[in-house]
């Protein structure tokens, strides 16, 4: 039963945007219809998925199909249920908000294209998380890609959005390259696509196995070297479609290596190793990048990769745990991870609303322009700073939970109790901390840059404030990530559940709480809430403690202020820029000064993507250049082509007779 | 209950005394009579009778900042045991929770600074964000040293180590971390030679220049959490440096009390015998701090 209400889900949400198509450009009806459909399909997927959850068994479908290889075959356990609830909730809470944000009456040329393919986007991303057969999956995959294109260029009459397309595009097809030779080898191994759990791979096997799902679902999910799409793909989408993207499609990434590791039999000690190692890489790197960058969005963009580095931490821990046979490695590392997959799904759709928000009203990007937008949008800021919070995974807010269960895991491979550790695995707790740290000030600075201190420059004249329709998503995020936050012990039991289908736990060692107390998380986080609440009554009863007087910034006595003095978000990230410089390359471009008084000069700075642009772009040029040579093979006419393709059997011929 | 209870209070009442001692000892080493040992409690209550010159720039992140800084490193302090007696707050994994929760103070005490619109804050608050990249790590190393060592993951556990305290087996990586963890209690606090809580020249400042627009009871509240953290890391410390313990009650709590007034003692020698580093150089002290607990940890698990 429940299989047949996600399936109608996922068509519900594939086909919600084709109604749309066949109403007027200019009326908003065909985008309320879009809405309501969404809304209806994701009820109808969020009651299924609730339904599977108090089945005893697993709810499974197989039917045999039109194509050679391969059935149509889903199935849906705990793990993909875990997956499910952020492609049911955010898709639908996104197409609220584009109400508001992408009124089909202001974008008559693109509004129903994106509507269309924004629902294909959430239906394919569902379908991928139940598929249980590898033909089946790559075409969900590619689906899913290829509607996140079009979603993501829906104004592609700007180059710079048809660029990031272009990048996009490249890239998720490598990926894809990866996962059709994966399913391939996964074929050859197995004796068909069936994405069922198998036994005696040879280790040389599950390795290559292993690899190709780290690089190719890594494409996805945005490890570090392989997030080159990822910043310019998010910062050019339009917002709602940026926060699908960030909070849901890079999780089907994780979604991925979390299933393949689930699939094969024995891991070996290094990929856990291998996962770790590229976890602490992406996180840091993830968020020095981030700190670099004055695009709101591409901040927010980086930010995800950080997430995912940090994600792929826990996701490490948890193989080290299995191959080493501790299952509170697997507990913590897995629980943590797959938590933080719902929370950074959470926080983040959050603050690309907000940042969808700030772009509604003040229409740039570039947050060295803005500041002092609190008067202007309270609401709005007051929830940024929920997100930011979160996202820093600082107490009581959930980014903290899901990172606290990652900490103590990776603290576990000391080797506590007697037992043999791995200590080397335990670095990666300094990492995380490093990363929490630079969060931290990653946050501060945008934080202060678009909300806090005065506009640097002038505001426009008219700012739109968000409407009820964009507050309403916003709203409900942030009341999610303050669930999470205080009452993580509600996650326990789907988590252990997820855990369950990933590795057979021994029973005495099967519950989170009980190596990881998470009621005290609820206790102190409310203490924490109580505690500010009664100092702050405190200060309010002090008998004298009163505003004497509003005045004017004191700077250090300098009677004429202007705004343009206040430090900017890059002057802000500046010296943690020039630390991490061996691997942020950032470029300036200044004037070298003469004499007492200058004159008017500019000075810029940017800190581009070292591998995109340094590396990927450069080779691709080259190619460019030096590869047209083989276009004399190509010269448009047809009986040539029919002669290689007889060349070409002949070879094949050859080769078959002599049998090599 | 009565060693919660003593707990409390002793976290409340204790740490503007800290600021006395360090003020006293820089006196002295100046060759003036200073300020008297209670200066701090005088001008506490001085700020709380005062009311506020507000920046109209602000917002309510301007009034947030202290208040909860201030309420988080109380909370902080409740995890860290003092002396043998244990912490009033126990539980698996506080010891991210303490780490964390001096994360939250500075996310809201560098966004206050950066409220104001001031470029002077706005410096500080770069600077503190900055080193806190550097500091945190050495702490994380510091805390598996002490988690592998003791066998626990809760701070009450981790700091009174084994049975019997810190065994002379362990005595190398400890003393590294020792070291460690009293560069990172410097830069923390904000006292030289990473920051110069007197300097008048707000260029030069981290801490200071950040509250440079607060004033009044929150100026207080600034004051008062700061002393806070003082004595909240300075108890962290002190469990690594100093394991004696007499076994009676009424010995012990004078005997950890004394302990403190000698970490400002000696916090107040480092300021009069050093001058501050030029901010470019402070990193280098920070990473060297990550050097000490990193080789601390190297050489416990190798």
């Amino acid at each position: 039963m429940s299989v047949w209400m996600i399936l109608a889900a996922i068509a519900a949400l594939g086909l919600s945007g084709l109604p749309a198509c066949l109403s007027s450009s200019r009326r908003a009806a065909g985008q309320w219809l879009t809405t309501l459909i969404m809304m209806l399909g994701s009820g109808l997927g969020l009651s299924g998925v609730v339904m599977s959850l108090n089945e005893s068994t697993t709810a499974s479908l197989s039917v045999p199909w039109f194509l050679p290889w391969g059935q149509f075959s889903v199935a849906i356990d705990s793990l993909s249920t875990l997956f499910l609830l952020p492609v049911f909730v955010v898709p639908a809470l996104g197409s609220i908000y584009g109400l508001g944000y992408w009124k089909q009456s202001e974008h008559p040329t693109n509004g129903r294209r994106l509507g269309l393919f924004y629902g294909l986007l959430a239906g394919a991303m569902a379908l991928v998380t139940i598929s249980r057969d590898g033909v089946l999956f790559l075409i969900a995959w590619e689906v899913m890609a290829i509607a996140a294109y079009f979603a993501a260029t829906a104004e592609d009459d700007n180059p710079e959005v048809r660029r990031a397309g272009w990048v996009y595009l490249i890239a998720t097809h490598v990926g894809t390259l990866c996962l059709i030779a994966m399913f391939a080898l996964w074929n050859k191994a197995t004796g068909s696509f069936a994405l069922m759990p198998t036994q005696g791979l040879s280790p040389e096997m599950g390795g290559a196995l292993f690899i190709l799902a780290l690089i190719g679902f890594g494409f996805k999910a945005g490890l570090m070297p392989l997030h080159v799409w990822l910043p310019g793909a998010h910062a050019n989408a339009p917002s709602h479609v940026s926060a699908v993207m960030s909070g849901v499609m890079l999780k089907m990434g994780v979604y991925g290596i979390v299933r393949m590791t689930a699939l094969l039999p024995a891991p070996e000690m290094w990929w856990g190793g291998v996962l770790l190692a590229v976890g602490a890489v992406t996180g840091i790197a993830g968020i020095a990048f981030a700190i670099g960058q004055h695009d709101l969005k591409r901040l927010l963009a980086y930010s995800s990769i950080e997430n995912i580095g940090i994600i792929a931490m826990g996701l490490g821990l948890a193989l080290l745990g299995r191959t080493q046979n501790r299952p509170d490695w697997v507990l913590l590392g897995l629980g943590g991870a797959l938590l933080h997959v719902w929370n950074h799904s959470l926080f983040k759709s959050l603050l690309f609303f907000n940042a969808g928000a700030i772009i509604h009203a003040v229409h740039t990007r570039d947050i060295n322009r803005l500041g002092g937008l609190t008067r202007h949008m309270p609401l709005v800021m007051g929830l940024f700073v929920v997100g930011a919070v979160a996202i820093c995974a600082l107490p009581p807010l959930n980014g903290f939970a899901s990172e606290w269960l990652i900490y103590i895991g990776l603290f576990h491979t000391l080797g506590m109790d007697m037992q043999a550790g791995c200590p080397a695995a335990a670095l990666a707790a300094v990492a995380l901390a490093m990363i929490g740290a630079l969060a931290v000030a990653c946050f501060v600075k945008l934080l202060s840059a678009v909300f806090l201190g005065s506009p640097r420059h002038p505001m426009p004249q008219h700012l739109h404030q968000a409407s009820t329709s964009m507050m309403i998503p916003m709203l409900l995020l942030a009341g999610g990530c303050a669930v999470i936050g205080l009452f993580p012990m509600m996650t326990a039991g789907l988590l252990e559940k997820a855990i369950g289908t990933w590795m057979t736990l021994p029973v005495a060692a099967d519950s989170i709480t009980a190596i990881a107390p998470l009621n005290w998380i609820t206790m102190l986080g409310l203490a924490l809430i109580i505690v500010v609440g009664l100092i702050t009554l405190i200060i309010n009863f002090l008998p004298m403690a009163t505003v004497v007087r509003e005045v004017g910034t004191w700077d250090c006595g300098y009677s004429r202020p202007t705004s343009r003095i206040q430090y900017t978000g890059s002057s802000l990230g500046q010296m943690l820029v020039r630390l991490f410089g061996f691997f942020l390359w950032p470029k300036t471009e200044g004037p070298k000064l003469r004499g007492v008084f200058s004159g008017t000069t500019q000075f810029k700075s940017l800190v581009p993507d070292t591998v995109l642009d340094r590396l990927v772009l450069p080779v691709f040029n080259l190619a460019g250049r030096y590869l047209p040579w083989l276009r004399i093979m190509q010269q448009g006419q047809t009986h040539l082509y029919v002669l290689y393709i007889v060349v070409i059997v002949i070879i094949l011929m050859i080769w078959g007779a002599i049998g090599i | 209950m009565i060693e919660k209870c003593i707990h409390v209070v002793v976290l409340l009442v204790l740490p503007p005394l800290l600021l006395g001692v360090i003020n006293k000892t820089k006196a002295w080493f100046a060759g003036r009579n200073g300020p008297v040992l209670l200066q701090t409690y005088y001008d506490l209550f001085k700020l709380m009778r005062k009311g506020m010159a507000i920046s109209t720039t602000t917002t309510w992140v301007f009034l947030a900042g202290p208040v909860i800084t201030l309420a988080t490193v109380l909370l902080a302090g409740l995890l860290v045991p003092m002396g043998r007696f244990n912490a009033p707050i126990a539980f698996t994994g506080d010891l991210i929770l303490f780490a964390y929760l001096f994360g939250l103070a500075r996310f809201f005490t560098t966004a206050a600074a950066l409220d104001t619109g001031s470029a002077f804050e706005g410096m500080g608050a770069a600077r503190e964000v900055t080193f806190a990249c550097l500091s945190e790590p050495a702490l994380f190393f510091a805390l598996l040293v002490l988690a592998k060592v003791s066998g626990s993951l809760k701070l009450t556990e981790m700091l009174h180590g084994p049975a019997g305290g810190f065994t002379a087996t362990v005595a190398a990586p400890l003393v590294l971390v020792a070291i460690g963890l009293f560069i990172v209690l410097l830069a923390e606090t904000c006292r030289i030679p990473v920051d110069d809580p007197n300097t008048h020249l707000e260029l030069t400042m981290i801490h200071e220049v950040m509250v440079l627009d607060h004033s009044g009871p929150l100026f207080g509240v600034i004051l008062y959490a700061a002393a806070l953290k003082m004595l909240v890391i300075g108890s962290v410390l002190l469990h690594v440096v100093f394991t004696f313990q007499t076994g009676r009650a009424w010995l012990d709590w004078p005997l950890f009390i004394g302990e403190l007034l000698g970490l400002a003692v000696a916090i107040g020698i480092v300021e009069s015998v050093m001058a501050r580093l030029q901010m470019r150089h402070v990193p280098y002290l920070l990473i060297a701090a990550i050097l000490f607990c990193g080789f601390g940890f190297i050489l416990l698990v190798r």
